[in-house]
């Protein structure tokens, strides 16, 4: 019986230590911040929008197809109506100014790898190129 | 191979905590039933002045609003029913969305149930005109028999949010143009306050829909 109880407690220390580690080796902590502040409100902690209204991020087709454009459409918001996986939304996003480059490129990093996606990963030149790209367009 | 005595004190130790927590665990059961038992009923929320003895409570006033179908709203709309109302506008780039999440959660919840309608007023008196109040219901699925978006007379806007206990502000500064809160506030059908919960909590909205829940069972 005191058997059962040791091995009870030391799984329950180890599953405990395992979950803190995992905490730990979220690399994105800066992103998620800067995603809960900016962006949660209105596309929802899990990534999923809000309804017609709001168009998903988490298993978004046009979050992928849509990289070269990011950081532009984050700080300067869109306009037109997109089309997410085969939905039309046409509610205007308003442009994140508060965000320096480092942070969009930290938060781009965030949701291309968050709630199951897998996007890729983008550098902080990547996301000036863009940015002087669309500035140079305006 | 542990020494004899120590293994005894650890069965005696283990035993111990394994007692505690068992009778902990017993405790809080019982507490919560004698809570539920002798649940005492919402509190009506505000001011009451004393007229001959009697309690005048905090009551909404009369109010005549259009909603996204074109229909009248008025209090006989809630007739013998309960209503959640919140404040917003349809292109608030804050706090509404997740309010609005939160209320679908709430309207969700009572899918089924006649006694409890929702009223979200918009303060945008300009924007929100019943076609954009109809697009803005349509994108977010809202069954028009239980859920009423509405417009109306800008200064009655103004004025009965504090009957509701809301604030709504015209503000240049503010993102959108106004300044408003994210509360859930449920009237019952003598037009008293019951009670509220900040739509941007999710722990305190669920406490809410016990709210709701408490009030029609003990006075519906």
């Amino acid at each position: 019986m005191l058997k059962v109880k040791v091995c009870f407690l030391f799984l329950l220390i180890a599953c405990l230590s395992m979950q803190l580690m995992s905490c730990q080796e979220n690399p994105f902590i800066q992103g998620e911040i800067m995603y809960e502040n900016f962006c949660a409100t209105c596309h929802m902690e899990d990534g999923k929008g809000l309804k017609g209204l709001i168009p998903p991020l988490a298993n978004s087709d046009w979050l992928k197809n849509n990289q070269d454009i990011l950081a532009c459409s984050i700080r300067k918001g869109i306009n037109d109506p997109i089309v997410v996986n085969g939905k039309t939304y046409e509610l205007p996003m308003a442009g994140v100014t508060a965000l320096t480059e480092f942070e969009l490129a930290n938060v781009i990093n965030y949701i291309n790898q968050a709630w199951g996606n897998d996007y890729g990963f983008v550098q902080i030149n990547e996301v000036r190129d863009q940015l002087d790209a669309c500035n140079a367009r305006d | 191979m542990l020494n004899p005595f120590y293994k005894q004190m650890d069965i005696i130790n283990m035993n111990k905590i394994f007692v505690l927590f068992t009778g902990l665990s017993l405790l809080s059961v019982w507490a919560c039933d004698s809570q539920n038992i002798s649940k005492e009923k919402l509190p009506i929320i505000g001011n009451r002045d004393v007229v001959d003895g009697d309690s005048i409570y905090h009551t909404v006033r009369d109010f005549k609003f259009i909603n996204q179908d074109s229909v009248i709203i008025t209090p006989e709309t809630f007739k013998d029913k309960a209503y959640v109302v919140d404040y917003f506008f349809t292109s608030c780039p804050t706090i509404c969305p997740k309010v609005k999440q939160q209320e679908i959660k709430v309207a969700d919840h009572f899918k089924d149930e006649e006694r409890l309608k929702f009223l979200s007023v918009s303060i945008d008196t300009k924007y929100d005109t019943i076609q954009r109040l109809k697009w803005y219901a349509e994108k977010l699925e809202i069954d028009p028999n239980q859920w009423h978006l509405v417009t109306g007379d800008e200064d009655l806007i103004y004025d009965i949010a504090g009957d509701f206990f809301h604030s709504a502000i015209k503000n240049d500064d503010a993102p959108g143009g106004y300044d408003h809160d994210g509360l859930l506030i449920l009237v019952d059908k003598n037009r008293h306050i019951r009670a509220f919960c900040n739509g941007l909590e999710p722990e305190e909205v669920d406490e809410f829909i016990l709210d709701v829940e408490q009030l029609l069972a003990q006075e519906y």
